[in-house]
């Protein structure tokens, strides 16, 4: 612009004026082409979303009934029978990966949060460890599983994929409890060790049942995530078609008799699949939306604590 | 003290809350050991998850060497074992490099949009329905593909750019629906709420002044978000992808479903319509199936490469984005 001759003459304001006003329209017109392309975006992002709840409840309704629900699967193909094994597998294995998973995960939470001042390297180093142990992919936690539990044991159990579903929850309820235990304002600690209180005390009464409602939140999440996994299951429980019957037996899951059912080239055992998922995304998407309105909740009560 | 002990002396009292107190003193060290103990517990794990890889895959270590990175035959045949991971690793960062190429810009751009470009509690909504996308669990996605999504893709992307490209050798082969191509897209689909949750963090955290600033120079909306959160949150955006990626790579009911699980040589990539197979799917597709403890032995080992390929780049991931919480909280201060 400066360079141009024809503006010599024109003092500076103008100049820049000129300049604003010539490519005003260019440049809202560019900045309305970019929001709508973000839209886009988002749209790009929710459209799967919707035809995957679509088309499971579409397929997937048809499947239900009382057999479903409560009969052990019938021979290849006919379509007969259910998924009775694999649902009680699934709150078994969940059940028992939720008793080993939540107090270590809760209690490694309460190291961070209160007792890590006194130990900042290992705190440092059990934070590390916590984000790694989240990237690890859970197919090889499950390789993992299946050497020290199903190779000792001499079978596929039960065990082995609670242990397995454990190991990939503690970091979820770690980081979690870590965060709500934080939120727990420093003075109601500091009135209880006024009173008198040993610091177990002080830990267990005043912070740890203070944010029990944010403790949950973080078991729950946990839980929501390990009920869909498949992977680790593969060689930890293996999957059967019968009713849990002994601890060093294998035992079904929802998410690997879907994964079996979509496997055989059968149209009934595909509906039946379909039927399966719609059962897992019930349980798994009613999780996910009642923890967040939950945390909503949880975050306004503790803005007006502090 | 209760009333009842106003008859004992003041020595029995003091004794009385020095015992309490020693028995508080008992409450504190065994707490403390119980929630030290469930820490090491913690680390524990990852140190038995890496030694227990380590061991298992020993046999196939020492049978086949450095080839078993390197090479690129797999046969579990008895007598005629050879093992290679190669094509394997290929096809993980391939379909992993197609995810991270459409998931990125969308997930960036999502995350935009969602805070700078819409008022705050329309984005509260849209981010719960974006990461609802996280919940779904991922066997629920490989169904999805392999009877939904693989008909639209190979009918309405994949037939007409080999029907136009197809002299290409990028598009050569005769699509089907099942290959690497689909993999990617579902992966992305996949990754897509993780990499928008953590750059809307990231994006979040970007001081107001610096937008304000843009603003006050007269930029329009996307100037500022150009100029004035891109250049910073770079750095952000990137440890958000890194842990995309993560995930992608080790990603594996839904690539077992679609990638169309070929072996050895074949899953090397050669169009974006060819079969191929990832570290993890050719682990849940033999692991039950190992005809002998060296097959096992490789399956094992390919696990150690998926462990310490993720275990890097997560890594990478955790790095970059405690570095930039770090520069955002001294330029606060």
């Amino acid at each position: 612009m400066i360079k141009d001759n024809k503006n010599k003459n024109k003092d500076h304001k103008s100049i820049i004026q000129e300049h604003i006003t010539k490519n005003a329209p260019k440049r809202k017109a560019f900045n309305n082409f970019m929001t709508v392309l973000l839209f886009v975006f988002v749209i790009i992002a929710i459209i799967p979303l919707c035809s995957i709840l679509i088309e499971v409840f579409k397929n997937g309704v048809g499947a239900l009934s009382f057999d479903f629900l409560f009969k052990p699967p019938g021979s290849l193909g006919s379509g007969d029978g259910g998924i009775g094994p694999a649902i009680q597998g699934t709150l078994l294995v969940v059940g028992f990966a939720t008793l080993i998973g939540a107090p270590v995960g809760v209690l490694a939470g309460v190291f961070l949060s209160e007792y890590s001042s006194s130990s900042r390297l290992f705190a440092y180093f059990l934070r590390l460890f916590n984000d790694v142990l989240t990237g690890i992919p859970s197919i090889v936690i499950g390789i993992a599983g299946y050497i020290t539990i199903v190779l000792t044991l001499g079978s596929f159990s039960i065990l082995a994929g609670a242990f397995v579903l454990s190991i990939i929850m503690i970091p979820i309820i770690a980081r979690v409890s870590e965060e709500t235990l934080k939120l727990v304002p420093n003075t109601l600690r500091e009135a209880a060790y006024g009173l008198g209180l040993p610091k177990w005390k002080v830990v267990w009464h005043i912070v740890i049942m203070g944010s029990k409602s944010g403790i949950t939140t973080g078991i729950v999440l946990a839980i929501s995530r390990i009920a869909g996994e498949t992977a680790p299951l593969i060689m930890t429980i293996l999957g059967t078609s019968l009713f849990f019957s002994a601890f060093n037996s294998p035992v079904d899951a929802l998410p690997l008799r879907i994964w079996r059912l979509a496997s055989q080239p059968y149209p009934a055992a595909h509906e039946q699949g379909w039927g399966a998922a719609l059962l897992l995304i019930l349980l798994v998407l009613s999780l996910s939306i009642a923890l967040r309105m939950f945390a909503q909740k949880r975050s306004i009560t503790f803005k007006s604590v502090t | 003290m209760p009333l009842k002990d106003s008859k004992n002396t003041h020595a029995e009292l003091v004794q009385k809350l020095a015992l309490q107190s020693r028995k508080s003193i008992f409450g504190d060290n065994f707490f403390k050991a119980l929630v030290i103990g469930a820490s090491l517990y913690t680390l524990l794990m990852v140190a038995l998850v890496f030694f227990a890889l380590a061991e298992g895959s020993i046999p196939i270590f020492l049978k086949e060497g450095i080839n078993f990175v390197i090479g690129t035959d797999w046969n579990a045949v008895e007598g005629r074992e050879s093992f290679g991971a190669l094509p394997y690793i290929i096809g993980t960062l391939v379909s992993s490099a197609i995810a991270m190429a459409i998931a990125v810009p969308i997930s960036v751009g999502i995350a935009i949009f969602i805070t700078e470009m819409i008022p705050k509690k329309l984005g509260t909504v849209l981010s719960f329905i974006v990461e609802l996308l996280a919940a779904v669990p991922s066997i629920i996605y490989g169904l999805w593909a392999l009877f939904v999504f693989r008909f639209w893709i190979r009918d309405y992307i994949e037939d007409p750019l080999h029907n136009t490209l197809g002299d290409f050798s990028l598009f050569a082969r005769a699509p089907f629906g099942l290959d690497v191509f689909t993999a990617g897209i579902v992966l992305a689909i996949m990754i897509i709420p993780i990499i928008s949750a953590v750059s809307r963090e990231v994006i979040k955290a970007i001081p107001h002044s610096q937008k304000e600033a843009a603003y006050a120079l007269g930029a329009t909306r996307w100037e500022m978000v150009r100029t004035a959160i891109l250049p910073s949150a770079k750095t952000g955006l990137m440890g958000a992808s890194f842990l995309g990626l993560g995930r992608a790579i080790g990603e594996t009911m839904l690539v077992t479903l679609i990638i169309g699980n070929a072996i050895g040589l074949a899953a090397i990539p050669t169009s974006l319509f060819s079969q191929s197979q990832t570290l993890s799917s050719i682990i849940a597709n033999e692991f039950n199936e190992a005809s002998n403890d060296l097959h096992l032995s490789a399956l094992i080992g390919l696990g150690l490469v998926l462990f310490v390929i993720t275990i890097f780049i997560n890594v990478v991931a955790i790095y970059i984005i405690s570095k930039v919480s770090k520069s955002y909280s001294n330029l606060r201060e």
